[in-house]
């Protein structure tokens, strides 16, 4: 993913059942492409905020929030400015060790990435990585040699820098 | 606080919002809410013979009146045969309710339950989230009179359209202590009604230098009751007043400055006049493919200012110069307000001159009456036939078009017809409601013989319940506008258009009680529809057209405005 051209949009959404179901309803009835979406409660437990993350030219994005602002169950939608945001995305990778040697080599990658092994099996290793996606693109690279058995990422979820905070209005 | 079931806590709800009626047909899942009906005597139930024509006639009744229609249908087929009419809603921003049975969210026989593929369930929720404004499940009869406090104010504020409340069978049944208030739970959803002054003064600035302005008005206008001001602003520049199928009524189309509808079949004055505007002011209108054509060749040289109370829209289709997100109403009055003193008429200006010649020279006006019994023929006369405040509906199709450049519609809300959706079969039932919510004007459907079949079922119940309209078939046993295609853009090769043997549509309404005539001449025509407006029963008027009679002047899909092409 290039992380230059995507556009993170925050969505701050009712915490009821039936509002995914809108929103990813929506990007798919108005032809919208979806790079990623991660959704969780926030500080507030009756709502909850969708990071989306997309990868479309201004005058779509323009649409997507419009769209997005138009849904009864969504309370506030803004797209994250450039460069001022702080942004992670979390995978969880099992990658095939096949010998000794390369167990250590795959553990002393681990660690220059800070991540973290957290499960381990005669011929496999399972890592937690966390960091910005082309971090974790850099990772899963160098473990092209041994073999990724199975990956998991999370998408991004994002937050705005700084005291900008994207809320209910009180 | 007082104890009640689900349904009669609907029901009060309901009339706490002033309806008095509703269009529905029963079954298993909604029987709790038709059994609280049981006697009431504030709502008056409709028995559709099709749950498409129960929605419809909710539109019919809305557009016509401005107030909220109401339909209501069980669970399963009942819920999905509604949803051509709640798409129908949707696309046309029109205020319905659209209530549904749904199986229990819990029961004694747990097969027979939500999500256990019931008898009769659909996922009415997932089907028409996206044909709906907003849509709701309750699950406790106690949150039941916010639910439909919250339904209608979304229906009927911003832009209005459908909401669907599909009620559990079990939250009909059981029953709660429950509170009446007026409080409503959108927190999510702020319409905006006053618009940003700033922009309003971009607005005026562009307008009070224009020299060959032109409004555009489009659907918004009629929602929000701004014929008046739009004619205010008409009068303020003298700019010409074009109308999508949508805004049609919006202006009075007899004015010297209205130039009637833009579009694929639009009127060729208003067409060629778009082209030639610098400055266009578009009021309520969504800029849809069927009324701009191919957006390249599109009022080209004009600055463009949009006024529109859904944000959505402004760039959703064109990009424009000033866009300003408000009510129609609001925004026309506000904008006036800044454009006065800014402007002094000019009544002899090159523009209205330009204006009245472009109308003189390409209005599809009828200089004298032909002998044939042709469609503009009929409608110029039907025009003269009928009363001012007479509602018109039509079907979808050739007579559609035909009504929209030869019937001339002088009031808001008087011309309904499907223009987003292009429902066949929306007429009829349309025109019911309409009658329902007007009972002591005339409405007529304008038919063709292929849409009015769609629903035609619903002549039963238009004689039942005594609702009486008239309805003109223009026959031609064909599905004349495809027809018209395969004519025009497929080498005449017709494919699955010719409708063979077409009822006789006199004895059809015999049969149904409603009387027919057939109109084989002016004169024919002319008393038919006399008798029809006398008569205290539904007419249907069959007038046999040529199969070949094409909706003139046409632009061919994927062309410009000023490409419109065809004699008419």
């Amino acid at each position: 993913m290039e992380v230059e051209k995507t556009k993170i949009i925050s969505v701050l959404v009712e915490n009821k059942p039936g509002v995914l179901h809108s929103v990813a309803n929506l990007f798919r009835r108005r032809n919208f492409n979806i790079e990623s979406i991660t959704v969780g409660p926030t500080e507030q437990k009756d709502l909850a905020r969708m990071t989306i993350t997309v990868n479309e030219d201004e005058k779509t994005i323009d649409q997507v929030i419009k769209q997005l602002a138009k849904l009864i169950d969504v309370i506030k939608v803004e797209e994250l400015e450039h460069g001022n945001f702080v942004m992670r995305e979390l995978a969880l990778i099992k990658v095939s060790v096949p010998s000794p040697k390369e167990r250590s080599d795959i553990i002393n990658c681990v660690e220059v990435f800070r991540g973290r092994v957290i499960d381990v099996s005669t011929d496999s290793l399972t890592v937690e990585i966390t960091g910005t996606p082309d971090k974790i693109d850099a990772f899963l690279n160098l473990m092209k040699t041994s073999g990724v058995i199975e990956l998991a990422r999370t998408g991004i979820t994002a937050l705005a820098r700084g005291a900008k905070s994207i809320r209910i209005d009180e | 606080m007082t104890k009640m079931s689900g349904a009669q806590a609907l029901l009060e709800s309901l009339e706490r919002q002033n309806v008095d009626v509703i269009f529905g047909i029963l079954g298993g899942a909604i029987l709790p809410v038709y059994d609280a009906l049981w006697g009431n005597k504030k709502i008056r139930h409709i028995l559709s013979r099709h749950e498409q024509g129960a929605a419809h006639a909710a539109e019919g009744y809305a557009r016509a009146s401005g107030r909220v229609g109401v339909c209501m249908a069980t669970s399963g087929p009942g819920a999905t045969n509604l949803v051509t009419g709640i798409a129908n809603a949707y696309m046309d921003s029109s205020p319905i309710i659209a209530l549904t049975g749904q199986v229990p969210t819990v029961g004694v026989n747990s097969s027979y339950m939500i999500g256990r593929d019931a008898f009769q369930e659909a996922d009415i929720i997932g089907i028409t989230t996206p044909i709906t404004k907003y849509n709701y499940q309750p699950r406790t009869v106690a949150e039941i009179p916010i639910v439909v406090n919250t339904a209608f104010y979304i229906a009927t504020t911003g832009r209005p359209g459908p909401v669907l409340i599909d009620l559990p069978k079990n939250v009909q049944v059981e029953t709660a202590e429950v509170e009446f208030t007026n409080k409503i739970d959108a927190r999510g959803y702020k319409p905006v009604i006053e618009p940003d002054l700033a922009k309003i003064s971009e607005a005026a600035k562009l307008l009070a230098k224009a020299e060959k302005p032109i409004i555009l008005a489009g659907g918004g206008v009629i929602i929000s009751n701004a014929s008046d001001e739009l004619m205010q602003m008409s009068d303020l520049l003298m700019a010409p007043v074009a109308t999508t199928l949508m805004g049609k009524g919006s202006f009075p189309e007899c004015h010297p400055l209205s130039v009637g509808g833009i579009g694929m079949h639009g009127n060729p004055a208003a067409n060629k006049l778009m082209g030639e505007a610098d400055v266009l002011l578009a009021v309520g209108t969504r800029f849809s493919d069927r009324a701009t054509a191919n957006l390249d060749t599109f009022c080209p040289d004009a600055k463009k200012i949009h006024i529109d109370i859904d944000a959505a829209e402004i760039g959703k289709n064109i990009e424009v110069d000033v866009p300003i997100v408000g009510d129609a109403k609001t925004s026309l009055k506000i904008l006036h307000a800044a454009l006065t003193n800014k402007l002094h008429k000019n009544e002899g200006s090159a523009w209205t001159k330009r204006v009245k010649e472009a109308k003189d020279q390409l209005s599809p006006l009828l200089k004298e009456m032909p002998k044939d019994l042709l469609p503009k023929a009929l409608l110029t006369e039907l025009r003269k036939l009928l009363p001012e405040n007479t509602i018109v509906t039509t079907e979808v199709g050739q007579n559609q078009m035909w009504s929209a450049l030869y019937f001339k519609a002088l009031k808001p809300r008087t011309f309904i017809s499907s223009g987003g959706l292009g429902t066949m079969g929306f007429g009829f039932p349309a025109a019911l409601g309409a009658k329902v919510a007007c009972p002591d004007r005339p409405v007529v459907d304008i038919a063709g013989d292929g849409s009015f079949i769609m629903t035609e079922q619903e002549l039963a119940c238009s004689v039942t319940e005594n609702i009486p309209v008239t309805v003109i078939v223009l026959n031609n046993s064909v599905l004349g506008m495809v027809a018209q295609w395969q004519r025009m853009l497929y080498k005449r090769r017709y494919m699955a258009v010719n409708l063979g043997k077409t009822p006789d549509f006199v004895k059809l309404a015999e049969a149904y009680g409603a009387q027919g005539f057939r109109a084989r001449s002016i004169e024919e025509f002319q008393k038919a529809v006399k008798t029809a407006l006398k008569s205290k029963v539904t007419t249907v008027i069959d007038v046999p057209i040529g199969s070949e009679e094409d909706v003139v002047p046409f632009v061919p899909p994927g062309c410009g405005l000023p490409q419109q092409r065809g004699d008419y």
